[in-house]
């Protein structure tokens, strides 16, 4: 077990007092505006507070220029939500992490979650040189050792405060070779992650199975374990995130729902089958939180609401997980 | 071997501007091999830049001679009278050959007919794929001898990222020919890149560890990669003092 800090948080942010304190965790998401307008990010917070338990700030989601996850996570914090910053290893090097360590610590940071981050052919600077000077298992022991060592990544003492982050990971159940996808958890365990958000999951026979090998490592012991969510907007996004989204499978109930939520409907009233579809996917989405929340060794649920995050709190409530709890 | 692609001819031509005797400098090693800068095609490139340049109302005395090797002194001393005549050399080797070439001779304009690609190697007849960087710290030994800092689309050294699936990289390469996108026409009738797809280097390294039982190698997790050996510690150099006395010997 790592060092702790003296009320026996390794951060003292809001994020590892839930987890700790066994209550069942709850993030969502904020993507920063892809602009300098701070009422952006006010405004996403508003749907947000008192919902979640802490909110992951993007760093250039999908290798789109935005504002930093540092400066969006300072915004949130205003705002009263307690912010997981995201860190890609596409678009800096170990010197510019550190740095924003320290600025995100000095900031009031609590929680980081290190990412290997979107190529950047995917985003609107496809011919971008990427970084990549460290990989995400790096960055999670990188971000150990400077809290629990006190050391740069060149193995420099910190003199004075130290960073001290709940280290967050990602894990993918679904990409390939899933027989590895537990293994490479496993090694972010040992890297020094204190908790995991999955991929998007939509498939959760798949989820079980992965989650059977998990437990058999004891994997869920050794770190909290926070399931993606998502709701889905329509059969069209659906579809998409079967065909083109790697990582992600989606079964054909699902999309079968999808389809039908609005099959009654006239095509010419499209809000009307908007709204339809919409309540479709906030259901389907309340009905896999219940059906995760029941896997043994399952901590909490991530809920992604990509630009719609007036979603997450009939989400959030509808899956009975609200008020969420104060631990002090 | 390094491998390389003619430039368009287009881009060729624009360089030879406000010259008249051109010389082709073709290489007979790699790009030999990879069949972009041989004599053969020395001595296409040099007629197409001779009708080309003749269509416009122009023509240029092209000429070409390949050598060797445009990597080694003792090699271009040999083509020194046709390097005199010309006012521009077109070299076609890698770009270790065209900066050989402007450095054996300081008085000549020295262009690139090609591209350099890769370190790569004929995966199959018509087909080149990338191999190595030249990282300066080879850590094949690591990985069943496929190198992700070449293969990998962002250099993990803890894979697979969580974009494989299927054997495949997330990332999709825009299909090349002479470093131009090859486009096709959709559906809708619009121009759009051809894609092509990659494979996943760290799954091929899963299934090949996994094939010769050494799974358990994928369980370590490799530390921060020491950079200063590759291109970030600054321009590389081996010195041999061994040879060099060898030489004066
Ligand atoms: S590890 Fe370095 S030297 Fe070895 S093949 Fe890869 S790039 Fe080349
Ligand atoms: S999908 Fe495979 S090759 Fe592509 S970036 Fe990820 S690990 Fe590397």
């Amino acid at each position: 077990m790592s060092a702790q800090d003296s009320n026996g948080y390794k951060s003292g942010g809001n994020l590892e007092k839930v987890l700790r304190g066994g209550y069942f965790a709850v993030t969502g998401e904020l993507g920063p505006p892809q602009n300098a307008d701070g009422d952006h990010i006010r405004k996403k917070a508003s749907h947000l507070r008192g919902v979640v338990d802490a909110v992951n700030i993007t760093d250039n989601q999908t290798a789109v220029v935005r504002m930093s996850s540092l400066g969006a996570a300072f915004v949130a914090i205003q705002e009263g939500l307690e912010p997981v910053m995201q860190m890609t290893c596409r678009d800096r090097n170990r010197l510019a992490m550190q740095a924003d360590f320290l600025s995100a610590y000095a900031s009031g940071v609590r929680n980081m979650l290190a990412l290997t981050g979107d190529h950047q052919s995917f985003g609107n600077h496809p011919t971008a040189k990427n970084v990549h000077d460290i990989d995400s298992l790096q960055l999670i022991r990188m971000l150990r050792d400077l809290r629990d060592e006190k050391k740069f990544e060149c193995g420099e003492a910190i003199k004075g405060q130290e960073p001290r982050f709940f280290i967050g990971a990602a894990a993918a159940p679904e990409a390939g070779p899933t027989e590895y996808r537990p293994y490479r958890l496993a090694k972010k365990v040992e890297a020094g992650a204190d908790f995991v958000q999955t991929q998007l999951v939509y498939n959760v026979e798949a989820f079980k199975k992965f989650m059977e090998v998990v437990r058999q490592l004891g994997l869920h012991e050794k770190l909290f374990i926070l399931v993606g969510v998502g709701p889905l907007k329509g059969p069209a996004m659906a579809r998409y995130m079967r065909d083109f989204v790697p990582g992600i499978t989606m079964p054909d109930h699902i999309i079968e729902r999808m389809e039908n939520a609005a099959a009654n409907i006239p095509k010419e009233e499209k809000n009307a089958r908007n709204q339809a579809w919409r309540d479709e996917g906030i259901k389907v989405c309340i009905e896999i939180i219940q059906q995760v929340r029941d896997i043994e060794g399952v901590a909490g649920v991530h809920v992604m609401a990509i630009e719609w995050e007036e979603a997450v709190r009939p989400i959030v409530d509808g899956a009975g997980l609200l008020p969420r709890p104060a631990v002090d | 071997m390094i491998v390389g692609e003619q430039k368009p001819l287009e881009e060729i031509k624009g360089f030879l501007d406000g010259s008249q005797k051109v010389l082709v400098v073709g290489c007979g090693t790699c790009v030999t091999v990879c069949f972009a800068g041989g004599e053969k095609e020395a001595q296409i490139l040099a007629a197409s830049l001779r009708m080309s340049t003749a269509l416009t109302g122009a023509p240029k005395e092209v000429t070409d001679v390949t050598v060797q090797r445009q990597c080694e002194w003792e090699y271009l001393d040999l083509i020194k009278n046709e390097v005199q005549e010309a006012d521009i050399i077109v070299s076609i080797a890698c770009g270790i050959g065209v900066q050989a070439m402007a450095k054996h001779f300081p008085d000549k304009w020295v262009v690139p007919g090609l591209n350099t690609t890769f370190l790569g190697l004929p995966e199959e007849q018509g087909i080149w794929t990338e191999q190595c960087q030249a990282c300066g710290n080879c850590i094949l030994a690591l990985t069943g001898g496929i190198c992700p800092i070449a293969r990998c689309s962002k250099q993990l050294l803890n894979g697979p990222c969580g974009g494989s699936e299927k054997g495949l990289c997330e990332v999709k390469r825009i299909k090349r020919e002479h470093g131009l996108p090859v486009m096709q026409t959709d559906a809708r009738g619009r121009k759009t890149p051809v894609i092509e797809d990659v494979d996943c280097a760290w799954h091929l390294i899963h299934e090949r560890l996994k094939a010769l039982g050494k799974l358990d190698m994928l369980t370590q997790i490799q530390p921060p990669k020491d950079w200063s050996t590759a291109r970030d510690g600054g321009p590389r150099r081996i010195v041999r003092e061994d040879l060099m006395l060898l030489d004066e010997g």
